[in-house]
């Protein structure tokens, strides 16, 4: 049983995924902030490779994976970074990118190295169902990764049911059709989190873009299994001198 | 015309092992849409007799295959000139906007979003919307809103608003990222005009085959002109490739015609400002399509260079990229002094004052050895007024 899915055995309720993007907001913050993370009590630590034309990031994170791009950070340094991770980190830690950054690592090598040093799942939000069966799921199943499928309020129920099959670890809800950091209103979405509900679906499920504080996460977690936060943790650490200090007073806004 | 891998992609959208749709689920609904719709409706007769007519009557469609005597001479060849420069609005990318429009209108869509480089594709798009009545926000970068100041009025006067993208290069990269971002937010009643074969499947193939009304009518008019319809070479300028795609679509299997595509090699190819994918890009995914992406050892898209925002774009269609894969099309590389001199040369001898873009493409002329009785055509892309600022500059005026 994977990490992911031994936490969601424990716990399924109010999980709390924190997204950050690694080198941000300095080169070397990557881990210090994933052990306040884990101490502040997140549940999983969703960690960005910065990506110089990220489609699916509003704003906000997109000057996140500028900044740490502009502060040096590469995936084969980020991998150096969290060689020792493990030793200080327990929650399950998931890697989000895009597909180029990672076909020019090698996508083979990517799992194999991630695997190493102990990532437990992949989020690649442009790499459609399609590639995934024809090419690359294989890959990831090799090296024991669970793969997260993002799911929208415009995906088709049977669209939803193959995408719930594909995934391991949980199944990501955007609460809206948009890019992240886009102000969600939480009651409008409820009715499209209650409808995954219904459909008694593989996976557990986060509810992820629009998350900023305790209403919006309780909310969110009311009809799934918890929900991801990043743009609002991202402007919690801009500027932050302490980010082990920033993030934990950030999660107790949250939790 | 047979189906093949040249031409058309296959069922994913792959031109051998470029193409597909690499798109996160925001744009799924979207993009499955229009593949799932887009062959029946551009093949419906209602579609084909609207967008024939407007070709004709609005666009100012066939354009003239000018067989360029003085510029021939030059060359000691027979060179023709497939004048898209006389389209209205000034370039081919009206063939494609109209196409889409149409597209958009059957699928219900209320709202357009464009991006654009030099302008050109968003003038066309801007074109259209006022033609049909339906809102146009166009993307454009920063840097090439300030380069292409006449087009940016041309939108502007045209009701389009124009939305600066300020993030990397400042240019149609970014621009491309901005119109995609929005599409995302947008998922409903907005549909997107991509200007060139880029993007996810099903667009490389619907912007082809828009434009693939260039080489229908060079085969006739060389027909009607030579005896043949069969040029020796095709030339062609490559941004992202929509006029080459244009030019080169009804001879892809016709093996005896050279198809020769011009990148901008910007100060040099090795000059690190540079925008010649195929001599610098690797496979790689940018804005929803595998294809050759000029990048970094670890996978960050570079800033392109070109003199011509049109150019100025850090990868190639993915029906280019297996072109060039393959060695079906020949890639040539123009630097920015060279297309300037070119577009001179042009004007001087035959009385046209080309794109900036299309400059690059009889650039391109001056490093192939012709033979007397070859047959050449030169798709002239685009007109050159958008460029007469950096033309004047040329001219130390």
């Amino acid at each position: 049983m994977s990490r992911i899915q031994e936490l969601f055995k424990k716990k399924n309720k109010q999980v709390l995924n924190v997204y950050v993007t690694a080198g941000y907001p300095q080169l070397n913050s990557t881990v210090p902030v994933m052990q306040a993370l884990e101490k502040s009590s997140a549940d999983l630590i969703e960690l960005g490779m910065p990506y110089s034309d990220p489609l699916a990031d509003g704003p906000v994170i997109q000057a996140s994976s500028t900044i740490a791009l502009q502060n040096g950070m590469t995936i084969k340094k980020l991998f150096e970074q969290l060689k020792e991770m493990r030793a200080s980190v327990q929650v399950p830690v998931i890697l989000m990118g895009y597909m180029n950054p990672i076909l020019q690592y090698g996508f083979d090598k990517f799992c194999a190295d991630a695997a190493a040093v102990g990532v437990d799942g992949l989020i690649l939000p442009d790499l459609p169902e399609f590639e995934f069966e024809n090419e690359y799921g294989s890959i990831i199943k090799k090296y024991k990764l669970d793969f997260i499928f993002l799911v929208t309020p415009e995906t088709t129920t049977e669209r939803i049911k193959r995408l719930d099959a594909l995934s391991t670890g949980f199944l990501y809800a955007v609460s809206s059709s948009s890019t992240t950091g886009k102000d969600q209103n939480m009651s409008g979405v409820s009715a499209y989190l209650q409808r995954l509900q219904e459909m008694k679906l593989k996976n557990p499920v986060l509810v992820g873009f629009g998350i900023k504080d305790k209403a919006s996460f309780e909310a969110a977690s009311e009809f799934a299994n918890g929900a991801i936060i990043g743009t609002a943790f991202i402007k919690a650490l801009e500027g932050a001198s302490d980010v082990a200090a920033a993030t934990e007073q950030f999660i107790r806004t949250v939790k | 015309m047979s189906t093949t891998i040249y031409q058309q992609p296959d069922a994913q959208g792959y031109y051998g092992q470029f193409g597909g749709a690499y798109i996160p689920e925001m744009l799924h609904r979207n993009v499955e849409e229009l593949r799932n719709q887009y062959r029946s409706i551009i093949t419906s007769k209602d579609f084909r007799d609207e967008y024939q007519s407007l070709l004709r009557d609005y666009v100012g469609r066939p354009t003239p295959l000018y067989p360029a005597a003085r510029l021939s001479a030059q060359f000691n060849t027979n060179i023709y000139l497939k004048r898209e420069d006389l389209c209205h609005t000034g370039s081919h990318k009206l063939n494609n906007a109209l196409g889409q429009i149409l597209l958009a209108q059957r699928l219900g869509k209320k709202r357009i979003i464009a991006e654009t480089g030099a302008g050109q594709h968003g003038v066309a798009t801007a074109t259209v919307c006022a033609l049909k009545g339906i809102e146009c926000i166009v993307y454009m970068g920063e840097k090439d809103i300030q380069r292409q100041a006449p087009n940016v009025a041309r939108m502007k006067m045209l009701g389009a608003t124009v939305i600066p993208a300020t993030s990397g290069s400042k240019t149609l990269k970014d621009a491309t990222n901005e119109a995609i971002r929005d599409w995302i937010n947008n998922p409903n009643d907005t549909h997107y005009i991509i200007g060139s074969v880029v993007g996810p499947h099903p667009y490389p193939d619907m912007v082809a085959t828009f434009q693939s009304v260039i080489s229908e009518e060079i085969r006739k008019q060389l027909k009607e002109k030579t005896g043949s319809e069969l040029p020796t070479h095709v030339f062609a300028c490559v941004g992202g490739g929509s006029n080459a795609a244009g030019a080169f679509y009804h001879f892809t299997e016709e093996q005896t015609v050279k198809l020769v595509a011009v990148e901008a090699a910007g100060h040099g190819v090795e000059s690190g400002l540079s925008a010649a994918t195929t001599r610098l890009g690797k496979p790689g995914v940018l804005h929803g399509s595998k294809s050759l992406v000029m990048q970094t050892e670890d996978g960050q898209v570079v800033e392109p260079h070109s003199i011509s925002a049109g150019l100025d774009y850090p990868g190639i269609g993915p029906m280019h990229a297996n072109l060039f894969a393959s060695g079906r099309g020949t890639f040539l590389s123009a630097t920015d002094e060279e297309a300037v001199r070119a577009a001179f040369n042009l004007t001087q001898l035959e009385g046209i004052i080309p794109a900036l873009e299309s400059s690059h493409a009889l650039a391109g002329l001056h490093q192939v050895d012709f033979k007397k009785d070859d047959v050449v055509v030169l798709c002239l892309s685009g007109r050159g007024d958008k460029d007469m600022a950096t033309y004047m500059q040329a001219m130390g005026v």
